[in-house]
Order: C-alpha cells, then sequence, then structure tokens
C-alpha cells in the first residue's frame, strides 16, 4: 500500500525509526571491490552514486556522480547468509563423568534486524528459502529464530545489471510481496509503500509528504526502463520435462570441459539449500559441537555413501546442479528454483552463463 | 522449544556380532517415558550420534510391537559405523527418528511376499523378513531372493537354512563367488527369478540392493506379469538431516530421507536408469 514520499534530505529519520523500534539496521555498502550488507548507523554509510558493472565472470564497482544510494542491481550475498547462516552450531554434546551423554540444542542469539535495500529477486529466494525450512518436514528451529525477527525494506529495482533475467523468471525488478516497507528511489527522494502492519508502524512514525504526480510519472517510466533493459532471459519457466528428457545431451559433458566445480554458483545463489554435518569435538574430550555449514552438491563429498560417490564427475554435478535449480524445483516447490538475479554468471570464475547451457540443453541447440 | 534436529540419549543394551564385519546394536532410550512413547514402521531408519564423530542413517531392524529394545544392524564401512563398532552394552549414543516411509505392510496383507537383496547385508529387507516370520499366518507364499558377492558376505547362513525348510516359503541365495561347502546358486540374484514361484496377481515384491540390480530385478517381474504398482524398493543415498533440508538424500526431485527410503517402483522408474543422477 502506498503511504507517501520522503525527500532524500529525511532519509537518516527512517533508521531513526528502526532503531528506535529495537532494530539493528543492515544496509549496502561498498567492501572489497562489492556491495555487501553491513550495519549502517547514518545514511553517509550507503553507496551513494555506486553503480556495478556485471557480466559473465565480472564485477566490477563504478563511483558516479549520482545521488542515489540504490542505483546499483546486486552484490554477492542476498538475505541468504542472514536465515541460513553460512555455519551454524545445531547443538553440543557433553561427556559426563559416568559415561553419559548430554544433548543440548544451541540457538542463535534473538536479534531484531533491518535489512535496507532488499531486491525482488532477494525476497522471491527468500518465501523459497522460507518454504525450504519452514515446510513440510517440520520447522528448521535455527531458520526459524533468525527469520522471525528480520524487518526487510525493499528497494525497487532501477538499475538491473547485465546479467539481470528476472523478469523472464517473473521475480522482479520490482518487489511486490514479502516486504515491510518497499522503496522506489527517485533523484529527489522516495516514494513508500508498507506491506506488512509493522511497516506501516514504522512508515506512520515518518509522516510522509503526499507522493506528487510528477514523481508518481518517473517512478512509472523508471520501472518500465528497468523492464526493458534485461535482455538474457531461460527459455520457459518450467523447464522440469525437457531437462530430464535431456539428461544424456552433450552440452553436459561440454560445460563439465569449462566448469572448475568450484562451487561458487551454489554459494552465491539465494536459493540453493544444500549444508553439510560437521562435528569437532573438542581437545579435551570433554564435548563436542554439532554444527551445519554450506555445502555444494559441486562437492566430492556431496553425494558420498560409503565407498561410492554417486556423482562422480563434474558432467553429473553440473547436470545436478541445473536439473535441480531449473527442473526439480518444480516438483518440490512448485516453482524454478531461479530468480533471475544473476550472481551465479557474474561469480562463476570462468563465466559460465546459466541460461545460455539451459538454452542448449532445452532448445537443442548446438552443442559447439 | 522446537528440537527438529536434537539427537536424545539412548544406551546399548547388547552388541551381537553376526559376522566379522556386521553387528547388532539393541538399543533403549535412557528417558522410559521417550522409550515408551516410540514407534516406528518397518523400512524406517533412525540417525546414530557416536560422541565426538557424527551422525549416520540406519534402518531399525527389529520388530514394530517390541516395545523392549530397538535393533540396528550395521556393517562397519565408515567412520561412524567403525566407531559404533567398539560399543559396548551400557555405553550411550544420541538417537533421533524414526524418519522416512516404510514398507507397504498393510498392503501386503495376505498376499504372496517376495523379498529380494543384492550387494551387502541389507537392513531393510531384514526389517521385513522378520515380520512376516512372525506373523506368517497374515500372508501367503514368501520368497527370499537374496544375492551376495561372495560367499562369505551371507550372514545369518543358519537362519536362510532354517527358512528354506518351512512350508510356503521359497528361499533362493545366490553369491556371485562361491566357496567349497556353498549350498546355493553360484551366480547372479537375478539368475534366480527362473526358479522363483511367483504369482504375478497375488505377489508384492520388496527390493533393496545395487541400483543395477533393482533394475534388472524389476525389468524381469514386469516380464513375468507383476504390476508395477506391486513392486516397492528402499533408495540408498547420503543423508546427513534425515528431514529433507540439507539436500544430500536428493534423487531427481525426490528426498530420500522423507519420500523414501522406500518407493514404489513407478515413482522412481525413469530415475532408476539414469547413472549419477
Ligand atoms: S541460479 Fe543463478 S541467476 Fe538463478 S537465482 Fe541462483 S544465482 Fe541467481
Ligand atoms: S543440489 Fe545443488 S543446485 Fe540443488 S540446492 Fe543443493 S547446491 Fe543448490
Ligand atoms: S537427508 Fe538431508 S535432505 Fe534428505
Amino acid at each position: 500500500m502506498e503511504t507517501g514520499f520522503l525527500p532524500r534530505g529525511r532519509f537518516q529519520e527512517l533508521l531513526a525509526v528502526l532503531h528506535r523500534s529495537g532494530y539493528r539496521c543492515l544496509g549496502p555498502q561498498v567492501r572489497d571491490g562489492a556491495i555487501v550488507y553491513a550495519a549502517i548507523s547514518v545514511a553517509e554509510d550507503l553507496p551513494r552514486g555506486a553503480r556495478d558493472h556485471q557480466a559473465a565472470g565480472h564485477y566490477r564497482i563504478e563511483q558516479t556522480a549520482s545521488p542515489r544510494y540504490f542505483g546499483w542491481a546486486n552484490g554477492p550475498q542476498a538475505l541468504k547468509p542472514l536465515v541460513f547462516a553460512p555455519q551454524e552450531v545445531l547443538w553440543r554434546a557433553r561427556r559426563q563423568a559416568d559415561g553419559g551423554l548430554e544433548l543440548h540444542q544451541e540457538m542463535p542469539p534473538a536479534e531484531r534486524l533491518a535489512v535496507i535495500g532488499v531486491r525482488a529477486c532477494d525476497l522471491a529466494a527468500l518465501a523459497l528459502q522460507d518454504r525450504h525450512f519452514l515446510g513440510a518436514a517440520g520447522d528448521d528451529p535455527h531458520y526459524a529464530a533468525r527469520r522471525a525477527e528480520l524487518f526487510l525494506v525493499a528497494v525497487h529495482c532501477s538499475d538491473p545489471s547485465d546479467v539481470c533475467f528476472c523478469v523472464s523468471t517473473g521475480d522482479g525488478p520490482q518487489a511486490s510481496s514479502g516486504f515491510d516497507l518497499a522503496l522506489c528511489e527517485l533523484d529527489s527522494g522516495f516514494i513508500v509503500e508498507s506491506g506488512s502492519d509493522r511497516g506501516a508502524v514504522v512508515a506512520a512514525e515518518l509522516k510522509l509528504e503526499a507522493v506528487g504526480a510528477d514523481a508518481r510519472a518517473a517512478a512509472a517510466r523508471q520501472a518500465d526502463a528497468a523492464r526493458t533493459r534485461q535482455h538474457r532471459s531461460l527459455p520457459g519457466r518450467d523447464l522440469r520435462a525437457v531437462l530430464f528428457a535431456n539428461l544424456e545431451h552433450p552440452r553436459w559433458g561440454e560445460v563439465a570441459g569449462r566448469c572448475l566445480a568450484c562451487g561458487n554458483c551454489t554459494s552465491v545463489c539465494p536459493t540453493c539449500f544444500c549444508h553439510a554435518s560437521v562435528e569437532t569435538p573438542a581437545l579435551d574430550g570433554g564435548a563436542s559441537v554439532h554444527a551445519r555449514a554450506w555445502d555444494s552438491c559441486f562437492s566430492q563429498g556431496h553425494s558420498y555413501i560409503h565407498g561410492l560417490t554417486v556423482r562422480s564427475d563434474t558432467r553429473t554435478r553440473y547436470r545436478q546442479w541445473l536439473t535441480h535449480k531449473l527442473g526439480s524445483w518444480h516438483g518440490q516447490f512448485g516453482r524454478s528454483g531461479c530468480v533471475g538475479c544473476g550472481r551465479c554468471i557474474s561469480w562463476c570464475p570462468v563465466g559460465i552463463d546459466i541460461t545460455e547451457e539451459a538454452a542448449a540443453v532445452c532448445t537443442g541447440a548446438a552443442d559447439e | 522449544m522446537n528440537e527438529l534436529l536434537l539427537p536424545h540419549e539412548a544406551e546399548v543394551a547388547e552388541c551381537v556380532r553376526e559376522s566379522p564385519t556386521v553387528f547388532t546394536l539393541r538399543l533403549r532410550f535412557r528417558d522410559s517415558v521417550r522409550h515408551g512413547r516410540y514407534r516406528f514402521a518397518p523400512g524406517q531408519f533412525n540417525m546414530l550420534y557416536l560422541y565426538g564423530v557424527g551422525e549416520v542413517p540406519i534402518s531399525i531392524v527389529s520388530d514394530p510391537l517390541d516395545d523392549t529394545l530397538f535393533d540396528h544392524t550395521i556393517r562397519a564401512v565408515g567412520r561412524v559405523t567403525r566407531g559404533l563398532a567398539q560399543l559396548r552394552a551400557g555405553d550411550r549414543l544420541g538417537i533421533r527418528g524414526p524418519y522416512g516411509r516404510g514398507w507397504p505392510l498393510p498392503q501386503a496383507q495376505g498376499r504372496d511376499v517376495m523379498i529380494i537383496t543384492g550387494g551387502l547385508g541389507c537392513a531393510p529387507a531384514v526389517s521385513v523378513i522378520n515380520y512376516v516370520m512372525r506373523r506368517r499366518e497374515n500372508f501367503g507364499e514368501l520368497i527370499i531372493m537374496q544375492g551376495v558377492k561372495h560367499a562369505d558376505d551371507l550372514i545369518w547362513a543358519e537362519r536362510y537354512r532354517r527358512w528354506s525348510t518351512l512350508a510356503h516359503t521359497q528361499v533362493l541365495v545366490a553369491a556371485d563367488v562361491g566357496s567349497a561347502l556353498w549350498p546355493w546358486h553360484v551366480g547372479h540374484v537375478t539368475d534366480l527369478f527362473a526358479r522363483a514361484r511367483i504369482d504375478a496377481h497375488k505377489s508384492i515384491v520388496m527390493m533393496c540392493g545395487p541400483e543395477g540390480m533393482m533394475r534388472i530385478a524389476a525389468d524381469l517381474l514386469r516380464a513375468r506379469g507383476v504390476s508395477e504398482s506391486a513392486i516397492w524398493l528402499s533408495m540408498e543415498r547420503s543423508m546427513q538431516c534425515a528431514v529433507g533440508h540439507c539436500g544430500h538424500c536428493q534423487i531427481g526431485g525426490k528426498f530420500v530421507c522423507t519420500d523414501g527410503p522406500v518407493f514404489n517402483y513407478a515413482e522412481i522408474r525413469d530415475l532408476l536408469s539414469v547413472r549419477g543422477l
């Protein structure tokens, strides 16, 4: 619901209201040449004028004179590390003197976190992670605890990067649900929408101005431009049948010749959920920590069962990534596992492009 | 508090050596209330936690109505299972479960039951053989087909011999490599089909073992007129969480830990024939 206009000079007030409501704010910042979410307390912490240039195997930040804070597409992180931690202690075991075993669940520290600058694709990915970790098999308690206190301030994308294809997956560039507040950034300020009760409470405290006709027209033009500048796309929304009909396609072998099986794609992908158990006994033998850590279907150990690695080569691992992401997710979650964020394309060290590989397998295009 | 992934303390009541590498742990939860509430179905599994080493998924082989102890027959092949083999009566471990979908035993009532296993010691099949043997009058003919690589790999040889003397029971065993006194067939388990007395319309089939073996067996069964819906198999994949979250057990779109490990053949047929899926 549209609630009003926040002039650029008053952006700090949004942070102040969130702080007052008990939230620690995370927002975009440029660190080591990329946009990441980090703690912010003042509007000046935001990456004013930053633009990202992305292409297959390429990511670079350029500093411009633009007054905008959100004139970039995305960085390597989405919301995933905030809810599904890269490494998380699940429980601890303690051995007692009489040989008994004490097992205690360990929960993450309770923290109210507000994230500023969330993208439409990030929200779509979060909705998928919610379906996975809060799904039929039971709520993952650690994910649920981190998720419950998350306040999300989305910003509609005005400047998709060259690798973005959220229009093709139907997930962007405008955020349509899953946020507490959504902002449309214009040079002069922000049109604010609320998407939840607590978002409406924060918006009400901001005492917003009325949205002018000019601002509304500029927002519509900007949204159209963001949509039309995307040029990548997937060959369809539901590729399950065609991918599973092409499990022996020669392209799998061809891409395996380029793929390093490094797992960068699965770690930057905002929907990948695979994780491994990690057991770390204390040196004195009195206790042991059971944690989980992100894993990738590109790793050697992912499909290992006593003496046998089911997916023993890069061909079958790349095939797992693509057929899962774009194919079997439909059966598991009722939609594809790709939200079109383009991260796996930019952060692939050899520039493998998921849209190109999908097209090659699905449209029977030449594999040379 | 939601404790989805937390194991609970259990105690070894007895550890039975079955062969140089196979052993059975007989367990109970330390908390008697938890133990009393614990229910499982044959074909389901538990996650066993060995202190300081980690967790492994292991099928439950005891009878679901036996409320004194629950049993796991385990082959020592990895870090955790080799460590579990060292446990003695009174030792503690962590257990969470049961998990997964078990065998379709309600559907098997009154029908001929055919149990086919291949490869090394197949615990999921043992659970169903034990189940049927204890309720023999509820089922029709029983056909047990077991294949092993080497004659020495057959544990419980004595039990197989005894079963083979029972009425309405056919026991067919094959070893790829025989030994001097091997009384059964030398060759592949699928060679045994020629001798199996299968009534295609009365039978329900439950299999576990290598996927290649199960595929061939399913083809032979189909050729004998057994319908796909009467063929069930237990799949094996890496399982680290057992609750459908960690992603390791996926085959195609299935999570073996929650959708399986027991599948109807029709659900898994197309995935079974692809290597490395
Ligand atoms: S598959 Fe690639 S483009 Fe799609 S959501 Fe994952 S990282 Fe983004
Ligand atoms: S199997 Fe691969 S593609 Fe699928 S969620 Fe796991 S890491 Fe991602
Ligand atoms: S064992 Fe983790 S998803 Fe099945």
